[in-house]
């Protein structure tokens, strides 16, 4: 199942990742007034440590801490049916109500939108949430859905042919965004 | 890996490495049980057959919860009421139910081997939900996970089986899985419920229960099954139950945050006193709920689209 790729070019180092989460940040607290009723959740598996650092800048600037959840959309994927084999099925850990909250869903990467398509899915099974904002850290385009992140740490313009690496400390041992190329 | 379209018919002939998938899939799915709708659509339009040739309360609703919570679609078949009374083979309702679009079945039947049989026959995949007094994989799998869910290791665990080793297909599913991740089994009973040579499946047996509940990490007590015995093999109920009974002064013997573990249903003061079946350590019901997680687990890797 693993395809190779070659990488082509760093995009963001770690600082510019940081700069990034830290702007994204106030962007969440200046749209939503403050963070009342504000929830993180993270989709597995790098948007879950993307999240918790976004919660520990939210708590730097509001003083207020936000609960940060985990969600696994592997049972809401549209291509179950094409695939060889099951893809393992990840840890879904929401530990509060959902309903009337503003959830803050956050991935790494942006791209045909299913993901995202999937996680709205999963998350409107939990309750009825007040609404959903979506960070990623990368919106690279090419959408097959009608969907859209509202933060968004960069936009890179891509060919179908390249792949987007989010590396974070917490999973790859270090803060990176590199475009690669399938060989 | 590759559990995809494979048939589930023993823990003898499935690999560690299976068991282990299926087992942290569990994990992943419990989750889903605690919700306020417990639903998702990973297998939707799915069709799940139950084909249940003896008696069941638990095994099938448990798949017919898993396959619900799901979203699969689910028929259950029974002798009573359908063609098996008018003499129907089993391979000719299994392959009619088959060109019907059941994309699974679950098969519980009184013959060892029975399951093997109609996986050979259907194209499409196979459960075995207990054949005889061969093997029960997805009950062994369950009782697995429940163990892992308290003591988060199978390696070195010294798990006593007491009772009626001979006809339980409980037993045999559980010893095949526990040894295979590393747990120590000992088996206990009365020798004419004890089958000659259980020690070649690599566990030790003792006549006197004591002897295997001694520093045990889990105590399974096995039902004894008067259905399946067709001679006298012991005295009376209430002498089986004095000389082999799970009691709390023999539970004394375990570890003293021993598992106590049944696979249902239990006759209460024959196999075990009710006192121990109700006491704190008793984990008998936790069973019953990881074996939804764990047939969510199986159904959703075995299924899936076809390539």
């Amino acid at each position: 199942m693993h395809v190779s790729t070659v990488e082509k070019a760093e995009i963001m180092d770690q600082d510019q990742i940081r700069r990034a989460l830290i702007r994204i940040a106030h962007e969440i607290v200046e749209r939503n007034k403050g963070l009342e009723d504000v929830v993180l959740v993270g989709v597995q598996r790098r948007g879950v440590p993307m999240a918790r650092r976004l919660a520990k800048y939210l708590a730097e600037i509001e003083g207020r801490e936000v609960p940060v959840g985990e969600l696994d959309i592997t049972l809401y994927r549209d291509d179950l049916t094409l695939k060889a084999d099951q893809p393992i099925v990840g840890r879904t850990h929401i530990p509060f109500d959902v309903a009337g909250k503003k959830v803050v869903l956050v991935d790494d990467v942006l791209y045909t939108g299913r993901t995202v398509r999937a996680a709205l899915d999963a998350l409107i099974d939990l309750g009825r949430p007040q609404n959903i904002q979506v960070v990623v850290m990368i919106d690279r385009g090419h959408r097959e859905l009608p969907i859209r992140a509202d933060y968004v740490g960069k936009n890179v313009p891509t060919s179908s042919k390249e792949v987007i690496h989010v590396k974070l400390t917490e999973v790859d041992g270090v803060d990176q965004v590199v475009i690669a190329e399938y060989e | 890996m590759a559990l995809k379209g494979k048939d589930i018919l023993s823990l003898r002939e499935m690999s560690a490495e299976d068991m282990e998938t299926i087992l942290s899939t569990a994990r992943s799915l419990k989750e889903i049980l605690s919700r306020p709708i417990k639903k998702v659509p990973t297998l939707r339009g799915k069709v799940v057959c139950t084909l249940f040739y003896e008696a069941s309360t638990r095994t099938r609703t448990s798949f017919e919860l898993a396959a619900k919570y799901m979203s699969a679609d689910t028929v259950s078949i029974a002798p009573s009421g359908s063609s098996v009374q008018k003499g129907e083979t089993l391979a000719d309702t299994a392959r009619n139910l088959e060109v019907m679009g059941v994309d699974v079945v679950i098969m519980r039947h009184s013959v060892s081997g029975s399951c093997h049989f109609l996986a050979k026959v259907l194209d499409c995949p196979v459960v075995n939900a207990g054949d005889g007094m061969h093997e029960h994989p997805t009950q062994g799998l369950l009782d697995i996970f429940t163990i892992l869910e308290y003591k988060s290791k199978i390696r070195g665990l010294k798990v006593a089986i007491l009772g009626d080793v001979f006809h339980s297909r409980v037993a045999r599913s559980n010893i095949w899985g526990l040894t295979k991740m590393g747990a120590e089994v000992a088996v206990a009973g009365p020798s004419t419920l004890l089958p000659p040579s259980i020690e070649n499946l690599g566990v030790k047996a003792f006549n006197r229960v004591e002897d295997a509940i001694e520093g045990a990490d889990v105590v399974y007590s096995l039902r004894l099954q008067l259905e399946r015995q067709t001679k006298s093999l012991f005295p009376s109920k209430r002498e089986y139950h004095d000389m082999f009974g799970l009691t709390k002064r023999r539970l004394a013997l375990a570890k003293e945050d021993a598992l106590i573990m049944h696979p249902g249903p239990m006759n209460r003061g024959v196999e075990i006193s009710t006192d121990v079946a109700d006491s704190p350590r008793s984990v008998i019901l936790d069973q019953v709920t990881s074996g939804v997680a764990v047939r969510m687990a199986i159904l959703y890797l075995i299924l899936g689209g076809r390539e």
